[in-house]
Parts: C-alpha cells; sequence; structure tokens
C-alpha cells in the first residue's frame, strides 16, 4: 500500500507540475488542482498508513489512525476548492478582457504594444 | 485569561461581515466603521504591547484546551510589535484610499481590508504552524480580492499570476507541513522546537527536507530572489492604497522566518546547521543587489517602487540570514522602517499617478499639486534609498555593524554600499525626470484638467513620513527595543515553558498526581 499511494503522489505532483509549467491559465490551474490532490493524499500519508482502524477512542479497540491529519486535510481541501474557484473566475476575467490566457507578461514591442493582446 | 490578545483577529473578524451586509451601499457607514475599526485595533494592539513589552508572554488558549491539541495564541514582544506596527500601517492606508476614492472604484473594498487585516493578525499571533497556514490563506483569499480591485484587464492578468504563484506557494506550505507532522507529530512551535531537538543526529534527513521546503514558502512570502517573480507585477498594478498594505505582507514572511527559525531550528541544531549562511545570505544579498538595479532600471514609478521593496527585503534578509541577536535586532528595526518607507512610496506614485495620465518615467506636464509631491518623493526615496539623516541610513549602519563576524563580512559591504548607490542614482533619475523636467513640457488642455489630489491623502501620506521621522528620532530607544526583543527570541524556554505547561482541557497530567 506504501508503494500505492507514494507512487499516486509522485505521479500526481509530476503530472500537476508539467502542467504548471505551461504557462496558459487553463493547464496551470489543472496543473495546481492535480497538486493540491497531491498534497492532500500526502498530508494523509503523514499520520501513517493504517487500514480500518478508528480515529476516535473506542471500548476494545487497540489499533488507532492518527485523526490528526484528517482534519488538516479536511481543512486544505476547503480552502484549496474555494482557491480553485477564485483563480478561474480571475483567470477567466483576464481572459474574457484581454483574449489571451497567458499567464506570463508577453513580450513587449518598440511602440509599447504587447503582442498578442493588441 | 485575558481575553484582549484575540481581540485583533475577532475585531475585523466581525466588521468585515457586518460593513458587507449591512453597509454595503452606503460608502459613507462603511468608511466610518472601517476607520473606527482600525482605530480600535490600534489601541488594542498598543496594549498588548504595552503588556508584553516587560517580557511578559501571554497565552490564549481557544476553548481553554491545552497546547499542543488545542490551537494557541502567544503574545510576545515580537508579535505585538508586528501586530501594533500593522494596525497603524492600515490607519495611514485606509485614510489615503478614502481619501483618494480608491475605496469607491470596486466593491467591497472595507470589508475585504478587514478581513486581510484578520490574517495578518492572525499570522503574526497564532503559535500553531497549521495555524499560520490558515491565517495566510485569509490573508491571501483577501488580498486577492483586493488586488483586483476596480478591475481592468492589465490588474486581472497581473491578478492571475499572483493568485497562481500563491497557489503554488500554499501547496508547498502543506506539502512542508505535511513532512514535519511525519517527522515530528506535532505542528504546535513550542512542542515542536522540544521534539525536534531531541531527534537523533542519525535521522535528520526529514526534518532537514521540512525545514528548506518551510524556509522556501516563507522566502516565497518575503520575495527574496530567485522567489520574487510574482512581487513586481502583483504590486505595480494593484491599487496604491492596497499595494502600500501589502508593503506588511513580505513582511509577513520574515516574520516567520524570524520566529520559526528562532524557535524550532535555533542556529545551534546541527541537522539544519548552515542553511542560512549558505543558502539564505547569498540569496539575500542576490535579492538586494536585483532590487536595486531594478529601481535604477525601471521605466515605470510603480515598478520602481515595487523592486525598491525586493531591494528592502534583500536588506532585511542579510540581517535575519547572520541569525545572531545583533543582527535580529537590526533586520526588526529595518523592517518597522522599510514596511513604512515602501508604503510612502506607494502612495507617492499613486499622488503622482492623479495628475498623469500614466507612470511611466518620461517628462509630462506638471501636475497638479507638484512641489509638495515632489518634496514627499524626496523624503520617501531618501528613505528607502538609506540616506541619511533617515532611519534607511541607521539601519543599514546596523546591518553592517551586525556583519561584522561574518564569513561574507566583505560581501554584505560589497553590495549593500554598491546597491546604496545603485538605487540613490535609480531615485535621483526618476525624480528629476518625474518633476524637473516636468517644466519643460508645457501642460496640454488634457492634462490641465486632470484632477488634484485629494487633501486626506496628503496627510495620510504625511502621516507615515512623520513616523519614518519619529523612528529616525527614537532610534537609540527602539532599537533597545528591538534588541530585548532578539533577546527573548534566542532564548525561547520561558516562551515553551507559557505554551507547554499552561494547564487546560486535556493538559499532561501534572507532577503533583504521580
Amino acid at each position: 500500500m506504501e508503494m500505492l499511494v507514494a507512487s499516486a503522489i509522485g505521479i500526481m505532483t509530476a503530472g500537476g507540475i508539467y502542467l504548471t509549467l505551461r504557462l496558459r491559465t487553463f493547464p496551470v490551474i489543472m496543473g495546481i488542482s492535480l497538486l493540491t490532490y497531491a498534497v492532500n493524499v500526502f498530508l494523509f500519508a503523514s499520520g501513517r498508513l493504517t487500514i480500518g482502524a478508528p480515529p476516535i477512542l473506542r471500548d476494545g479497540v487497540d489499533v488507532y489512525t492518527d485523526p490528526l491529519p484528517q482534519a488538516l486535510v479536511l481543512t486544505a481541501i476547503v480552502i484549496s476548492f474555494g482557491m480553485t474557484a477564485v483563480v478561474v473566475m480571475i483567470g477567466l476575467g483576464a481572459y474574457l478582457g484581454s483574449d489571451d490566457d497567458h499567464v506570463d507578461d508577453q513580450p513587449v514591442d518598440i511602440d509599447g504594444e504587447t503582442e498578442g493582446n493588441s | 485569561m485575558t481575553h484582549w490578545i484575540i481581540a485583533p483577529i475577532v475585531l475585523p473578524a466581525l466588521l468585515a461581515p457586518f460593513i458587507v451586509l449591512a453597509a454595503r451601499y452606503h460608502i459613507g457607514i462603511q468608511r466610518v466603521f472601517s476607520v473606527t475599526g482600525v482605530l480600535a485595533l490600534i489601541t488594542i494592539a498598543a496594549g498588548l504591547a504595552w503588556q508584553a513589552s516587560d517580557g511578559t508572554i501571554t497565552l490564549y488558549q481557544l476553548s481553554d484546551w491545552a497546547a499542543p491539541f488545542g490551537i494557541v495564541l502567544v503574545a510576545d514582544r515580537l508579535s505585538t510589535m508586528m501586530v501594533l506596527l500593522t494596525a497603524v500601517l492600515a490607519l495611514f492606508v485606509l485614510l489615503y484610499a478614502i481619501g483618494s476614492g480608491w475605496d469607491d472604484r470596486g466593491r467591497h473594498f472595507h470589508a475585504l481590508f478587514q478581513f486581510q487585516l484578520m490574517g495578518i493578525m492572525g499570522a503574526f499571533l497564532t503559535g500553531d504552524l497549521f495555524n499560520l497556514f490558515v491565517f495566510f490563506e485569509v490573508l491571501l483569499i483577501a488580498s486577492y480580492g483586493l488586488m483586483i480591485h476596480a478591475g481592468g484587464d492589465a490588474r486581472l492578468r497581473a491578478g492571475v499570476q499572483y493568485v497562481l504563484f500563491n497557489l503554488i506557494g500554499s501547496t508547498l506550505f502543506l506539502f512542508a507541513l505535511g513532512s514535519i507532522y511525519a517527522e515530528t507529530g506535532t505542528l504546535n512551535m513550542a512542542d515542536l522546537a522540544e521534539r525536534v531537538a531531541l531527534i537523533s543526529p542519525d535521522e535528520t534527513v526529514g526534518i532537514r527536507i521540512a525545514a528548506v521546503l518551510l524556509l522556501l514558502v516563507f522566502a516565497i512570502k518575503a520575495a527574496v530572489v530567485p522567489l520574487h517573480f510574482w512581487l513586481p507585477s502583483s504590486y505595480a498594478e494593484a491599487p496604491a492604497p492596497v499595494a502600500a498594505l501589502f508593503a506588511i505582507m513580505t513582511k509577513v514572511g520574515a516574520y516567520a522566518i524570524i520566529r520559526v527559525y528562532t524557535m524550532i531550528f535555533p542556529p545551534d541544531l546541527e541537522a539544519t546547521a548552515g542553511l542560512f549562511g549558505l543558502w539564505l545570505l547569498p540569496a539575500a544579498l542576490v535579492s538586494l543587489a536585483i532590487g536595486m538595479i531594478g529601481v535604477l532600471a525601471a521605466k515605470r514609478l510603480d515598478r520602481l517602487v515595487a523592486f525598491s521593496v525586493i531591494g528592502s527585503m534583500g536588506m532585511v534578509m542579510i540581517s535575519i540570514a547572520l541569525f545572531t541577536p545583533e543582527g535580529i535586532a537590526a533586520a526588526l528595526y529595518y523592517i518597522v522602517h522599510s514596511t513604512l518607507a515602501g508604503a510612502v512610496l506607494f502612495l507617492i506614485s499613486d499622488l503622482v499617478r492623479t495628475g498623469r495620465t500614466d507612470l511611466e518615467i518620461t517628462p509630462q506636464p506638471t501636475i497638479a499639486g507638484a512641489p509638495l509631491t515632489a518634496g514627499l518623493f524626496f523624503v520617501g526615496a531618501i528613505a528607502m534609498a538609506g540616506l541619511p539623516p533617515l532611519s534607511g541610513f541607521l539601519g543599514k549602519l546596523l546591518v553592517l555593524n551586525a556583519s561584522y563576524d561574518s564569513d561574507l563580512m566583505v560581501w554584505i559591504w560589497i553590495v549593500v554600499l554598491s546597491s546604496s548607490l545603485i538605487s540613490i542614482l535609480g531615485f535621483a533619475r526618476a525624480g528629476s525626470v518625474l518633476f524637473w523636467k516636468s517644466t519643460s513640457v508645457p501642460p496640454t488642455d488634457e492634462t490641465s484638467a486632470l484632477p488634484h489630489p485629494a487633501a486626506l491623502s496628503y496627510v495620510a501620506v504625511g502621516g507615515l513620513i512623520s513616523l519614518l521621522i519619529a523612528h529616525t528620532v527614537f532610534a537609540g530607544q527602539v532599537h533597545g527595543y528591538t534588541t530585548t526583543m532578539a533577546a527573548q527570541l534566542f532564548a525561547p524556554e520561558p516562551y515553551k515553558a507559557m505554551v507547554l505547561d499552561t494547564a487546560g482541557k486535556l493538559s499532561k497530567p501534572s507532577k503533583e498526581e504521580h
């Protein structure tokens, strides 16, 4: 299981970084979403992996899973969803306004006109 | 248990929804509540700073849950000073926003402003790394809204970059927190400090990675080269009062570095030794150099100021990276100075913009109120470039003085002194083109119709400048206080004892019960 979780985190991170480097808003947002998924799974794994163990104290149970990462992940998921929504809206606004979905600043001509969105 | 310590977080948190819900369509009422709230914040912050000034560390356990499981807020000298600085800066920024009418150019400026304050205050007061993350997010969410306040294509494009960069930063922060939690099983700073010290020297790989990741995250916030890319566009395109408020946001990164690396990874910890001298100090030197070269190279006034902010953060980071009590004391003095100076310059660049069509550093017809604006710019530039008699010069002297024992002392002196010269050239060039050459261009009908900045704007800028002057005049006392602050930071035992030994729900059983 460790192998599966670790490779899942690794693949998602790699894909996320690749997409983030694409410099156009849609792939970058997708890439950051992938990265947040990866980090959420990573946070889960930071409390050690256990199967079928309860996180809350109860009678007759010896093996527990760490409840704290679950609380952390819950917070992180909410924040990352909110952030993704915000960046989609701002990215959409920027795209509609300048008819260009590049994330980086485009090179400027000698006339001061920006290439691509003039 | 005193409840005042949570007031700087709760007050803006209550005020912001109230402004959104009750005063949505009345900019006047919003202004009254916003200013009153900030005045109350200043009073509370001053009270907290006074309380902490004799070395008292105040602990607040939310719902009386004891650390390390409960959430705690801790107010010591450093936290309260930063809280007070934020509150005072917020007042003048708010006055400027009201005077210049920026708050009326988009919706919900005041509500977002209060949320932003809540996040900053929380980040300064929290005693727990995960809550530091949460408060970072709170201040970032508000700053996204403020950054694109009043809209416009250029601003939205810069906003996309700003948001995306910070999202990557947040993800990195979570990775850092995950690795710290995996290594130690706690995220409370005081508890972490105790547990990190117990890690055996053979098994430090994980904690070293965590320490570096965390440093990267804070360096992104502090805009240290090579992680500064987000800053010039974002700050230059943001509305001027917002950019002035953002002057404190880079300092949140600096604060977090000081807090975490004096408490959790102290200089004598073997696992992270060399992190500062080997990596942060050269990066800080490059930041200072790049910032000041950017000042010389900038074609627009707002970019110029943004690069000078990067340069001044480089200066702060040099001083922090020395990692001695003298270095931290100098850094804290310089943090106050560069926050005020950065904010002043952003506001002045908006004063210039009011009378011009753009902020290109080219000769254009004289703006309304040019002599006064030019004078203010002159003072602001002197402060930022670090010329005598203002506090930038004293701060620079303190940093140079603290660098005597460093291996890189020669480099620090070379970079600090030559970058000062470059920034003086940059500011002199900008000032002379903007204010002197403007008389050679005859006014046109189009430009003479441009408005005169409001009196309240000048009051706000003047207020900040008088604070800078006070920071210079009382430099001895301020530096004395930052020295005691550094001493408190380098002797964290009372802090740890206060956080870990105060009883509460689920606290460790006390010794008498055994």
